[in-house]
């Protein structure tokens, strides 16, 4: 056998080749991603942590004692833990819909889409024409009544505030991504299923909670991960809207970066976020883990 | 009971729908206002004077249209960067069972899910050293690594999408693998291409934090925006935002049918 093949080498080269290919295919995909996503990432650290040569850990410290860190890192909190559970409903309800039998389902669709394509900034400047003080909210409540003078909606004395407002402008901008996210989840349950839990009786909420929900489970995994994860990111929406009036983590390496051209403290901010999204998608796979056997695919 | 479910169903569908729309028509309506009317207080809620100088004001502003262009040309080689990079590796993802194949997918969705703030940072000072700061090259080597992840999983999808028994008639008939690829499989898959090209556009011209992180004086529009933003007034606001949004969710409209299957291939 071996004599066989050694008598013909050239089929056996060919052979090779044939194995290596797909390796040769991915290699500029992972060599582009190494050069500029995985070592980018590891010269983050580094330069948190080399300023000049000496390793030190002043940056973390500068950054620690930054006035705006704790009110950043407070806007992280408030944000994530009030805009998970509005966009899941949100997306839930919008998901629902497209997949139903209802007319005008790719009307609807696209609408419930379209802000897929509005960047942060975008939507960052449409939410500043409504909460402005002469703008579109005041305009509306006065019209039905319910003010008589304009309200001061960015007032830099109330963060709460401010974040709900940065809060309702990402509710509108990125809850599309969830919703596609959890639509393809929903075409790869076999109608089947909720059927034959309807013949056994189960209404809408019960074939909801027991069937379609379990299904989704992998969906909602990937989009609660990305929604987290980029919950570090929020940045141009902030700044549209509030102006210098709050502070996220990302808008603060900026202003290090850009402003105080301290890329030291930049890469500190940077190397916290990237720490904290990995801790938080760690713990969503952990929380959300699908045993093997439950999957029926 | 049946009936309930169904107003309910349409009810809740008109009331979300509007709740997407309205914030759009409102930018709309400040766009199209005249800059007099946008500071009269209160606001009009409905097209009285249809206008196009609050958009004229915007897009004559000085540095409107320099950072247009530069925006338009990084798009451009954000898409000659990602496409090629990208595509052979979604045919390998599509096509073969080899080693590492579920490996190379999870780490591709995982680089999408790495905040591009730790890459704009480091890069910045990269950049730098290589003579490139400050460049539509820089901005673009960002966006194609934001867009790579897209480009793979996408086009990955819609090669399997292509039946393989398609190709192997090819090769059956005198084909190589090559020219099966390029004259079967190349055409049936183009309106995909096409769209995940479309997407990359979409994500690179919607891109501000790299953009604002390694330019200074050749910004792209949204980075220029950013940087004029504290001076910005009301009418530059609205026009700025209506103008920003309209060419992506327009090209959004041309690659809707697309989107899902891309979903379908990261939940896997």
């Amino acid at each position: 056998m071996d004599a066989a093949v050694a008598t013909r080498p050239s089929v056996v080269r060919r052979l090779r080749r044939w194995e290596g290919l797909p390796y040769w295919l991915i290699l500029p995909t992972v060599l582009y991603l190494a050069l500029f996503v995985v070592w980018p990432m590891i010269q983050a650290f580094e330069l948190s942590v080399r300023v000049g040569g000496q390793w030190t850990t002043s940056p973390f410290h500068q950054m620690y004692s930054d006035i705006r860190f704790g009110q950043s890192i407070r806007f992280t909190l408030i944000f994530i833990a009030i805009i998970v559970p509005i966009q899941f409903a949100l997306a839930l309800a919008m998901a629902l819909i497209a997949n139903s039998r209802i007319r005008f389902r790719t009307v609807f669709l696209f609408i419930f889409i379209m802000p897929l394509g509005v960047s942060d900034l975008a939507a960052g400047l449409v939410w500043s024409s409504v909460f402005t003080q002469h703008g579109y909210l005041n305009t509306i409540l006065q019209g039905v009544g319910l003010r008589d003078t304009p309200y001061i909606w960015i007032n830099p004395q109330h963060q709460t505030q401010l974040v709900l407002e940065v809060i309702a402008a990402e509710v509108w901008r990125s809850t599309a991504l969830i919703t596609v996210i959890l639509i393809a989840g929903l075409q790869g349950i076999p109608k089947e299923y909720g059927e034959a839990a309807e013949v056994f009786g189960a209404g809408f909420f019960s074939r909801l909670w027991t069937v379609t929900l379990p299904m989704l489970k992998p969906a909602i995994q990937v989009a609660l991960l990305l929604r987290v994860v980029f919950a570090f990111e929020v940045f141009a929406t902030v700044l549209a809207i509030t102006g210098q009036g709050t502070s996220t983590l990302a808008l603060q390496a900026w202003q290090w970066q850009t402003s105080y051209l301290n890329p030291h403290v930049a890469a500190a901010y940077a190397s916290l976020i990237l720490v904290l999204s990995l801790t938080a998608a760690g713990v969503i796979m952990l929380l959300l883990r699908t045993k093997k056997e439950q999957l029926i695919r | 009971m049946k009936r309930a479910q169904t107003v309910g169903l349409y009810t809740l569908a008109i009331v979300l729908a509007a709740w997407t729309l309205f914030p759009i028509y409102l930018i709309t309506l400040g766009a199209f206002s005249t800059q007099d009317a946008i500071y009269t207080y209160p606001l009009q809620l409905w097209p009285h004077h249809v206008s196009q100088h609050t958009l004229g004001f915007f897009i004559h502003s000085a540095g409107t249209l320099p950072s247009l262009q530069r925006s338009v040309y990084v798009l451009l080689l954000t898409m000659a960067i990602a496409l090629p990079v990208g595509l052979p590796a979604a045919y390998a993802l599509a096509r073969f069972n080899f080693h590492g194949a579920h490996t190379l997918r999870l780490s591709v969705v995982g680089t999408r899910a790495f905040p591009i703030i730790i890459l704009a940072i480091p890069l910045a000072a990269s950049f730098i050293r290589w003579w490139i700061d400050d460049s539509i090259l820089a901005v673009s080597l960002l966006h194609a690594a934001l867009a790579l992840p897209f480009v793979v999983l996408t086009c990955a999808s819609i090669f399997s999408g292509v039946s393989v028994e398609l190709e192997e008639a090819a090769m059956t008939l005198g084909c190589t693998r090559l020219t099966a690829f390029a004259r079967v499989i190349l055409p049936l898959a183009l309106p995909g291409l096409a769209a995940s090209a479309i997407f990359v556009v979409i994500i690179s011209w919607n891109e501000v934090f790299a953009a604002a992180t390694v330019t200074l004086l050749h910004p792209t529009l949204p980075a220029h925006i950013v940087a004029v933003l504290n001076q910005a007034t009301l009418p530059y606001r609205f026009a700025g935002g209506f103008f920003l949004l309209v060419p992506p969710v327009v090209m959004l409209f041309f690659i809707r049918r697309f989107l899902f299957g891309m979903w379908g291939q990261v939940i896997k």
